[in-house]
């Protein structure tokens, strides 16, 4: 099968209002075909509204042997939580 | 789910099926809130692996993990991705002759979702990097296997009832500690399928219960299909414990959750109850309520029947393989058009760009 299709991956929209979430994936030969099938193998008790098929190939990923590191920059900076900050009492809508 | 509400509501056995697996989707999602475990300290990959396990939290594709558990996923999936599509075949012996249009709709609907349920299963298999290709190709010359129980052959109508009760039963009751697996795309591979079985074994239950108070030619049926399907269906859990090879190790890794025996010993004692309901019996004159163990006492299946079946020597076994490679080979065709269409087409909008 890998001499005729590709590897997809589908993005389901369960509902109007959330976002695509990965679901699985798939082959197919083509973009159109993906797409029918995602919908025949994914969608079966009417899961989504919307579909995205994207070639698994065409996806750069972070690489887990980094580990936490590559996304160690984030864990230095708390003041980018609203929790850091300190509210004076009394002081509303915040 | 039918019958099983007899035990306790605190008894997580006592759940339906469908709570379990949502109870596993919830823990699935909690774990994944609970943020990354402690891993100060940890530079080794395999300490890393154990504390993602041992904090309940999913190993995914990319992750480091030790060979051998990659190994045991692989044959585990693929064994279980290659039984959704067998199963397909005894069942679907029966689509063009089932009693009525709406059974008819019915059974259509469910020999599909055996194909979605071995399609998510082999997307599961394939984020280990093993190809489709391989997959495939070592179902066909049996270098991996399927369940033993589609090498039984469906006789009659009621079949397809008994394997909806006691086959889909069995394979949920195997199945829903699956969705607890330590690995993501497996988890969540069995979470779909497990909400999707339920009905499957609801619609065979449904069609025993009745032919059960049918004419009494149905009612004889369906005791006979119940007949030849209870042993081969506690056959499906497995050899027993003391001679199960992968047991211990899958458990470590919380690949496994339960043992062959336990997740027997909860199928019959959820089944006796459910058959009392179709009013037919179950073929076992040993079956016997013990009051100090809350469960029942029963026969084991002919393990070596299941060894047998297994080694390639069941009723159908050539049969099944040969099918599945003559639907592989005859589809050849197919793959290869739609292969060339999509050239052709890449080719057409490359043409267009360069036009334009």
């Amino acid at each position: 099968m890998t001499e005729h299709s590709q590897l997809w991956e589908v993005f389901v929209r369960p509902r109007r209002g959330l976002s695509h979430t990965h679901v699985g994936s798939l082959h197919a030969p083509d973009a159109e075909v993906a797409l029918r099938n995602a919908r025949d193998v994914y969608t079966r008790r009417q899961e989504g509204v919307s579909i995205w098929v994207v070639p698994a190939a065409a996806i750069t990923a972070s690489s887990p042997d980094e580990k936490d590191s590559f996304f160690d920059p984030a864990a230095d900076k708390v003041y980018r939580h609203p929790t850091f900050y300190e509210v004076p009492e009394g002081a509303g809508h915040l | 789910m039918y019958g099983n509400d007899f035990v306790p509501p605190d008894d997580p056995h006592g759940q339906s099926l469908l709570d379990q697996v949502a109870d596993a989707e919830r823990a699935l999602n909690e774990a994944a809130a609970s943020g990354r475990p402690d891993a100060t300290g940890v530079d080794e990959a395999l300490d890393y692996f154990n504390a993602v396990v041992a904090a309940e939290q999913k190993v995914e594709p990319r992750d480091w993990m030790p060979e051998a558990y990659r190994k045991t996923l692989i044959r585990q999936i693929a064994q279980h991705a290659h039984s959704e599509i067998i199963g397909m075949q005894p069942e679907g012996n029966w689509i063009s002759r089932a009693p009525s249009l709406k059974r008819k709709a019915i059974l259509l609907a469910k020999v599909q979702d055996e194909a979605g349920h071995g399609l998510y299963l082999y997307a599961a298999a394939e984020t280990l990097g093993i190809s489709r290709d391989e997959l495939v190709e070592m179902l066909i010359d049996g270098r991996q296997k399927y369940s033993s129980i589609f090498n039984y052959p469906t006789l009659s109508w009621a079949d397809v009832g008994a394997i909806g009760w006691l086959v889909d039963g069995a394979a949920i009751v195997n199945q829903v500690p699956l969705c607890r697996c330590s690995y993501g795309p497996y988890a969540r591979a069995m979470i779909r399928v497990c909400k999707e079985e339920s009905f499957h074994q609801r619609q065979g239950y449904e069609i025993l219960y009745t032919l059960a108070h049918g004419t009494p030619e149905q009612r004889a049926m369906a005791q006979d299909a119940v007949n030849r399907w209870w042993y081969p269906s506690l056959a499906m859990f497995g050899p027993p414990d003391t001679d199960s090879t992968h047991s211990e190790q899958s458990m470590a890794w919380k690949i496994k959750r339960f043992s062959n025996d336990d997740l027997r010993q909860r199928f019959v004692d959820m089944c006796v109850q459910q058959a009392e309901v179709l009013t037919l019996d179950i073929p076992d004159p040993d079956l016997r309520f013990d009051t100090a163990r809350q469960s029942y006492d029963f026969t084991q299946p002919d393990y070596d029947e299941l060894m047998q079946v297994i080694k390639g020597n069941g009723p159908c076994n050539r049969q099944r393989i040969a099918n599945r490679k003559s639907a592989h080979d005859d589809g050849a065709w197919v793959r290869a058009a739609a292969a060339a269409y999509a050239a052709k087409n890449d080719q057409r909008v490359r043409e267009m760009e360069r036009a334009a």
